[in-house]
């Protein structure tokens, strides 16, 4: 694309993307299905889609990712995909042996009309294995309602209320995130010493250790037994509106489990909104771990808050990523003046509110006025960019074409990146997530200072 | 489907030889089993590959978000010039067009970007969706060509009506309607590359060494293409093909309608090189060009033999598994490996054809594992089997191989040196080499810490 983007912004009657700044539903149910223990998450439809599913996530993560498809054909998408679905489910079971097999479906198999949630119960499933679904057509949503929809199906196929008095513990569904996230944020937790069960779980699937061996289902996942229990527990904690409110809701009403949706817990006081609310629900004291690392956090914002005050900033990805990102850098003094997400308002049938609404609140409190999109597309980020120039940009790999053709410090952070490697074992969750992110942007942005500094400018201690 | 102890399927089973063992015919070509973990992609895939490297066309993609955005720019096909080609262009269908028709968001979106973009080609790709919900591609695109007069090609790609080949199809139909002349075609003496995508820059050896022997190159499908070069393919008196499993039957087409003879050749390794550039010289006729392409073969093989040899050295005895898209490529890996020192003891492809199956059949040592449409479980067992020390393959297989403490090398759309020629050759050598020689395998314990050192090998 380099830079073919023209500057001149025109109405755009077509409706039509270009350069997306998000992709389809079944990659997140994916996703999410590979956070339940030994669980095969299965694809209905076509085997295109599913193998460009894998792919991506395996570029995302750098491991293998198993998932299973009807393996369609023109005749099946004629009669129906039914006949495909009950030989998968047989398949399935006996050869790759999961626990749990949980399909979502395509966008063919969702036009040509197949009932999923019958075709399941007329198919036989052996005792102890269980098979669950989502519908998640890609004419809806995005990527993070794919990642909603399977997490509720699991609430919906799963989870049961089975206890007279509720049990001192606490859900976390903790979003479209990486692993290394949901490492971060169940330690806070259990430093907190509550009870919890994190569903869907990833760590321990897509960022296994190397043991020489290759696992089809790697120690990871929350188990059914967990997500069964979450009907019992007390409090459920949705972090991430668009991906976590609408399972955490409707846990809420299968199961009469309440819930409290919060911001991704990225930066200072989306963290401290976590650990508050874990306080409050749970009368425990925060421990004093975690005040200092609190307390380390303050004392890296005030080293080097002068060099983000005032700095512009655009950025980009999945909805509850950019909130928690914009939160963050609005805290050290930066304005993000370009804010913009590829998923559309909230998620499907959601309870979910506006990303845009959101983003605007916050900015308004902090007296900037800035473009804000939700459903938006990279070419629009880059017509803005191009006549409202940033001083950093961050988002996904995908920026980093506009960083190129506008020559932007870049910063990556979101899904997919798929140019650099580690990121997904490292958390920007929690005050050590924020530490880190202090420490990306920080160099970012020094290193291009150090690059353009004229010879003498060029300073030893910055 | 049966299954043994091992964890066999049973209706594999004919999708799986080893060589010198059983005299039984492998199965290929065939549809993969419901409920399979497959590695093979879709029709649309494949025509997508093809055509992308066009690189100052819109290639738009009629359906929902998803596929635009897998497809965008993972290529790795470079420009000399246009980059519009390494944009994702999407009509981004919404429920609405799924019940009443995505012809209106059709229209708006390819008038909007020609507007856009001032392009002279568009090409339209259908998905799985449009197949089911019946947009008169071919309605539309007439009519936009018209109305914008540029030209604007459907490419009837639906993901379900058969795999990556019949993608490869669809994309040489599209290319066949491009080229089609309005007026008499003036021969030249120049020859068409077909079946290179200028992965790395890869189409660049290549013209760079048929430059030296005198060949006159009209236009390479599709690395590094263009609207204007493309149109002047039919003028050629000759097409040379690379990758055969995507351009054979364009080749067949060309053939019929301008006779243009064909033949295939391969720069994948010293051997197949020096031996593509006789095949070209001695084809032309010319005997200034098989002159000049002996100098050529001679100087470069002096040249990159003495490179190749250290490697050898290291990497002799080791074992190779391939598993790639197509079955000419895998042909040329086993004799590439051969030059490096390493036997290959376990091939298969997504979409090999029959007889490709035969060369290697031919081609491999006794004892080879030969397999069509592979699974990961099927690969793990094999390469451990046969005690594999290297993998080629594509990016869902690198993980793989990784987690089996296996060295890796991608020979599909992520390499990001060229293979290609006796550059590529040398760096093949160097790539394989770093991998199956890395430290890192030093670190692989697999009961802890104390185990300490073991060797790869
Ligand atoms: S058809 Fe739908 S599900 Fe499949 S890749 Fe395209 S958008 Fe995603
Ligand atoms: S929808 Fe069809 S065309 Fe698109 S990726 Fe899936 S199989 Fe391929």
């Amino acid at each position: 694309m380099l830079d073919c983007t023209p500057k001149e912004i025109t109405e755009r009657k077509s409706g039509g993307m270009i350069n997306p700044a998000k992709t389809c539903q079944p990659i997140g149910a994916m996703y999410a299905a590979l956070g339940i223990h030994k669980c095969l998450p299965h694809s209905h439809g076509s085997q295109g889609c599913c193998s460009y599913h894998r792919m991506h996530l395996t570029r995302h993560f750098r491991d293998p990712v198993m998932a299973s498809t009807s393996c369609f054909t023109e005749g099946s998408s004629v009669f129906g995909g039914g006949a495909n679905l009950k030989a998968s489910i047989q398949n399935v079971f006996h050869i790759y042996k999961p626990d749990v097999m949980a399909i979502h479906t395509t966008c063919l198999t969702e036009t040509i009309g197949d009932d999923v949630s019958s075709i399941i119960k007329t198919a036989d499933v052996a005792e102890g294995k269980l098979v669950i679904h989502a519908n998640t057509p890609s004419y809806v949503g995005s990527h993070i309602t794919g990642f909603s929809n399977m997490t509720k199906a699991m609430v919906s196929y799963i989870a049961e209320s089975t206890l007279p008095v509720k049990k001192e513990q606490v859900n976390i569904i903790p979003g479209f995130v990486n692993p290394g996230d949901m490492r971060e944020i169940k330690r806070l937790v259990k430093s907190m010493d509550i009870e919890y069960i994190m569903f869907p779980d990833t760590s321990g699937v897509v960022d296994s250790p190397m043991t020489g061996e290759f696992e089809m289902y790697p120690e990871g996942g929350t188990t059914v037994e967990q997500i069964k229990d979450t009907g019992n527990s007390q409090l459920t904690l949705a972090l991430g509106r668009f991906a976590s409110s609408d399972p955490a809701d409707l846990l809420n009403k299968q199961c009469e489990v309440p819930a409290a949706v919060l911001k991704t817990p990225i930066g200072i006081k989306a963290t401290d909104a976590l650990l508050m609310t874990l306080r409050n629900s749970f009368a425990r004291e925060i421990p004093k771990e975690l005040e200092i690392e609190r307390g380390q956090l303050v004392d890296i914002m005030t080293d080097t808050h002068f060099h983000f005050h005032g700095k512009t900033v655009a950025i980009f990805g999945d909805p509850d990523i950019v909130t928690g990102i914009t939160e963050f850098v609005l805290s050290l003094g930066m304005v993000p003046v370009h804010v913009l997400t590829g998923t559309p308002g909230g998620s499907s049938n959601s309870a979910a509110g506006s990303f845009e609404d959101d983003i605007n609140e916050m900015l308004t409190t902090a007296g900037i006025t800035a473009n804000v999109k939700s459903a938006g597309d990279l070419f629009t980020l880059h017509q803005w960019i191009k006549n409202q120039p940033v001083d950093l940009l961050i988002g996904n790999t995908y920026g980093k074409y506009i960083a190129r053709a506008e020559d932007i410090p870049f910063m990556r952070v979101g899904f997919p990146i798929l140019d650099r490697s580690v990121h997904s074992y490292l958390p920007i969750v929690g005050y050590q997530g924020a530490m880190r992110l202090i420490e990306m942007i920080s160099n970012t942005l020094l290193d291009r200072a150090d690059r353009d500094a004229k010879d003498e400018d060029f300073e030893l201690v910055m | 489907m049966a299954e043994d102890n091992a964890g066999r399927i049973a209706e594999r089973d004919g999708f799986i030889v080893t060589k010198g063992k059983n005299k039984k015919q492998l199965q290929c070509d065939t549809d993969s089993s419901a409920g399979c973990v497959s590695q093979r992609a879709c029709v649309y895939c494949g025509a997508r590959v093809v055509l992308n490297p066009i690189t100052d066309a819109i290639h738009l993609v009629h359906g929902p978000i998803g596929c635009a955005s897998y497809t965008w720019d993972i290529r790795g096909s470079l420009s000399s010039g246009a980059e519009l080609y390494r944009n994702s262009f999407s009509t981004d269908l919404k429920e609405q067009d799924i019940i009443f028709g995505g012809a209106k968001r059709l229209n708006a979106a390819i008038d909007g970007l020609v507007e856009k973009y001032q392009a002279k080609l568009v090409f339209v790709y259908s998905t799985c969706i449009v197949g089911v919900i019946g947009d008169d591609l071919e309605a539309i695109c007439t009519a936009a060509s018209q109305k914008h007069n540029i030209e604007v090609i459907p490419v009837e790609s639906s993901g379900f009506i058969g795999n990556k080949s019949a993608g490869y199809r669809a994309a040489g139909d599209a290319l066949l309607r491009l080229i089609k002349p309005s007026e008499p075609i003036v021969k030249s003496n120049s020859i068409n590359y077909l079946g290179d995508f200028n992965l790395a820059g890869e189409a660049w050896i290549i013209h760079n060494y048929l430059r030296q022997i005198g060949v006159e190159l009209n236009v390479t499908f599709t690395g590094d293409s263009h609207y204007t070069a493309l149109k002047s393919a039919p003028k050629a008196k000759l097409n040379i093909i690379q990758c055969a499993g995507s351009m054979l039957y364009l080749a067949g087409k060309m053939e019929e309608l301008y006779q243009i003879p064909y033949i295939q050749i391969s720069f994948l390794g010293i051997e197949d090189t020096a031996a593509s550039l006789r095949k070209i010289a001695a084809t032309l006729g010319e005997e200034s060009m098989i002159a000049k392409a002996e100098d050529l073969i001679a100087k470069e093989t002096a040249r990159v033999e003495a490179i190749i040899k250290g490697y050898r050295d290291k990497l002799q005895g080791k074992k190779a598994a391939i598993y790639v898209g197509g079955g000419f490529k895998a042909i040329s890996l086993v004799k590439q490996f051969r030059e490096i020192g390493i036997d290959v003891v376990m091939i298969g492809t997504q979409t090999g054809r029959k007889e490709e199956y035969e060369t290697i059949n031919n081609l491999v040592d006794d004892g080879t594992v030969i397999l069509d449409d592979a699974n990961p479980a099927e690969l793990e067992r094999f390469m451990m089997e046969k005690g594999a020390h290297l993998l080629v393959g594509g990016v869902k297989e690198r993980p793989l191989a990784y987690k089996l403490g296996i060295a890796f090398i991608d020979h599909n759309h992520d390499r990001k040196h060229p293979l290609s020629g006796f550059e590529g050759a040398v760096n093949f050598a160097e790539e394989v080499y770093s991998t199956v020689c890395s430290p890192v395998w030093k670190s692989l314990s697999k009961s802890g810490i104390d185990r300490g050192v073991t060797d790869h090998g």
